[in-house]
């Protein structure tokens, strides 16, 4: 019996992620070399620092609302700022963003607002936003099932020839799930355009890495269903962006889909309702502080000369007058209707659900008149 | 319509899956569905189904058929039999074999403006995409506040009564009727098979189309004119004196029990469900207001089955015309059984006599 040479062929084409990650700005903020990934110009770094700003003072703001009971809950992406801002400013206006509940960064870097962004979390409606208008699916509360979604979407691309790309975010834990499996083959096997982010914070929860895998690493998912993979530095935003550039722009040629795992860390708990101190050592949460995305950026950007006192302080400023916003919009009253909870089961309510809208309508009014 | 279905018992399907008696040939179909001089001709069901796909994806290009085996096989029953050859890969395709990838991407399809009719290849393989249909499939219109449309359907061949060894033969529509945002439907004999899977494509909202393995084989013309909305039961036998409510492959046996029935005295009328979700209440509480007594039959499991649900709402409808409690005639509580013992355990027409004899006629007198 001898090998056959398509499979070697194959296994020689096949490009398997590198032993160590990828990276464009250290966490010292100096650059490195990498062959394989290409620095941002100076406009995108600026741009890719400023909206992690943002971006984290809204989700410090978010964690502090659910404090005064202002959401029901908050999946804090602190930390991973880099991941979320840098993957979604490599999309193009026609691509589409499948977000999870931790990646609410994300989608408020896709420019939804955050009234609507935070719907979910606020439990005023499952998703606030119209998807169609933003390109961003609904935030997916269950693990792994969206990168199908994402997968399907982007071949409804391919099929229709309209150029659009997927990128589906998800998390270390989500890749042991079986949709995660059937996704990246799904998508090998159609060569979808749809990349594939992984953001391995290290974390499911409180199950640790070592207790999901026996892989070197998650990215080599992608071997085993021929798919391309990259192992990247997840607090490097420049090379988040360029990664996931790199992808779109290869899915889009109908070269096929990418996975992507990005290193990187959750720095406060799962959420507000979780004791992070349970599982995980301060001394570990430290050191993954001195890899901070957004200081990492900033050093390098002062060094090159492209930010200084004046530049932090108008980004600061932003920020604080969108966490305003947002702490206005989450302190007036929710855009819920009661009779909403059956206007949408189906395209038009049916027969039965309009009898209970009006048992439940009927029912409030009683109350009403009750003194 | 009542008269024209093939009436097989339940009991009487081939102890074994035959492919070879599954064959179609679509050239033949097309002409008995679409040339009206050929109208008469019988087609089973598995070809009603075929031209019903046929005619969507030659009058819709959104329309998408893929899955397990669809494309160059032709499906393992052949109801996908010379699809992709006549309208090419991209619009009919197999797929890798998983179940929740096939539902999973297709509601991304959906949401990117195309129209899939998926096919899980037996009911107990359709398990694996439990969760992409009951918390994606039904759920997104809900969740983006009617912004998400998915006109997706989930084709899926049930029921026993083939022969099939295990797995092959699950009644599992009580676990698709109690998720809200799905519709579920089922057709009873090829004429509706046509038009209730033509029905499915076009409607905005995801459709599980179950289709009764027992009746593939049944035969009947095929009329040009739409049937009754998706959303609607049918009379298929009119009668005075007791309701007899079914849906699937059991729709036969009933008119078949029916039949039977009014040499013992009763004129029974057959209500065809059709829809299982949503239930037309209008019709089938209609009927038994009329007949003041109603039987449920299907194969499933009896325990919180689909018949639980229909003698309750019709109970809480018409207690005040009932001469007698509402009785299900259904599967055991067991697993389905191994093929040599599912005579044994699906409903046939001497259970459905038994049960209407158990009606409280004597009351009467």
């Amino acid at each position: 019996m001898t090998t056959s040479p398509t499979i070697q062929d194959r296994v020689d084409a096949a490009l398997p992620p590198s032993g160590d990650p990828l990276g464009l700005i250290g966490a010292d903020g100096h650059q490195r070399e990498t062959a394989l990934l290409h620095l941002p110009p100076d406009q995108v770094l600026r741009e890719l620092h400023r909206r992690m700003v943002i971006g984290r003072r809204l989700d410090t703001q978010a964690t502090a609302l659910t404090r005064q009971g202002r959401l029901a809950v908050y999946p804090s992406s602190r930390g991973q700022e880099a991941c979320q801002v840098g993957a979604v400013l490599a999309l193009r206006e026609q691509d589409w963003l499948f977000p999870t509940y931790r990646d609410t960064i994300a989608v408020l870097t896709r420019a939804v607002p955050p009234a609507e962004a935070l719907s979910l979390l606020r439990g005023e409606w499952h998703c606030g936003y119209d998807p169609h208008q933003y390109r961003v699916a609904p935030q997916c509360t269950p693990l792994a099932t969206s990168t199908l979604h994402a997968v399907g979407l982007a071949r409804a691309a391919q099929l229709k020839h309209t150029g659009e790309v997927a990128l589906v975010l998800a998390g270390d834990g989500a890749t042991s799930e079986g949709d995660m499996h059937e996704a990246l083959n799904f998508a090998g096997v159609w060569q979808a355009p749809v990349v594939f982010l992984v953001q391995n914070n290290g974390y499911a929860i409180s199950v640790p890495l070592a207790k999901q895998t026996a892989a070197p690493a998650l990215a080599y998912r992608g071997v085993g269903v021929g798919v391309r993979s990259l192992l990247i530095d997840g607090n490097d935003a420049a090379a988040v962006f360029a990664a996931v550039r790199d992808a779109v722009g290869h899915a889009a040629a109908g070269r096929g889909p990418t996975l992507i795992e990005a290193l990187t860390y959750r720095v406060e708990a799962h959420t507000n309702a979780d004791d992070a101190a349970r599982y995980r050592s301060d001394e570990e949460v430290r050191a993954w502080l001195a890899r901070d995305p957004i200081r990492r950026l900033e050093t390098y950007l002062r060094d090159r000369g492209l930010l200084d006192d004046a530049g932090l302080a108008a980004i600061g400023a932003q920020a604080e007058q969108l966490a305003a916003e947002v702490r206005e919009a989450m302190a007036g009253p929710p855009d819920q209707d009661p009779a909403e909870l059956f206007a949408h089961v189906y395209a038009e309510p049916t027969a039965a659900l309009a009898a209970q809208r009006d048992f439940l309508l009927a029912e409030i009014a009683a109350e009403g008149d009750t003194p | 319509m009542t008269g024209t279905l093939e009436e097989v018992p339940a009991q009487a399907g081939p102890t074994q899956i035959d492919t070879e008696r599954t064959v179609v040939h679509a050239p033949g179909i097309r002409s008995a569905l679409g040339v009206r001089s050929a109208q008469d001709e019988p087609v089973t069901m598995v070809g009603a189904l075929n031209a019903a796909l046929a005619d969507a994806l030659a009058a819709d290009p959104r329309v998408l058929v893929f899955g397990e085996d669809v494309g160059t096989l032709g499906g393992v029953f052949r109801v996908t039999d010379g699809l992709a050859a006549r309208f090419g890969e991209d619009r009919v395709f197999d797929t890798p074999l998983a179940e929740a990838g096939i539902v999973g991407t297709a509601i991304g399809m959906a949401m990117n403006g195309l129209v899939p009719v998926v096919e899980m290849q037996f009911d107990a393989f359709a398990y694996p995409a439990f969760e992409q249909i009951t918390s994606h499939l039904a759920k997104l219109r809900n969740r983006t506040r009617g912004q998400l449309s998915l006109p997706v359907v989930v084709r899926i061949p049930y029921g026993g009564g083939i022969g099939g060894v295990e797995h092959h033969s699950d009644a599992s529509e009580a676990y698709y009727v109690h998720t809200p945002g799905l519709r579920v439907v089922t057709p009873g004999s090829p004429a509706d098979a046509y038009h209730l899977l033509r029905q499915s494509i076009e409607c905005a909202d995801p459709v599980i189309f179950l289709e009764p393995k027992l009746r593939y084989w049944s035969k009947e013309p095929v009329p040009a004119e739409p049937g009754p909305a998706i959303d609607r039961a049918v009379i298929r036998r009119p009668g005075r004196d007791v309701t007899l409510i079914a849906y699937g492959a059991l729709v036969g046996t009933a008119v078949a029990a029916a039949a039977a029935a009014a040499d013992e005295g009763w004129d029974v009328e057959v209500v065809d469900l059709r829809s299982l979700s949503p239930f037309d209440d209008a019709t089938v509480a209609g009927s038994v207001r009329r007949t003041g007594r109603a039987l449920v039959v299907h194969e499933a499991a009896g325990f919180a089955g689909y018949g639980a649900e229909v003698a309750a709402r019709l109970t809480e409808q018409c207690f005040h015309y009932l001469e007698a409690p509402i009785l299900r005639v259904t599967g055991f509580d067991i697993p389905y059984p191994p093929p040599l013992l599912e005579r044994q355990h699906l409903p046939g027409v001497d259970r459905i006599l038994d049960a209407i004899a158990r009606l409280q006629w004597q009351d009467l007198a």
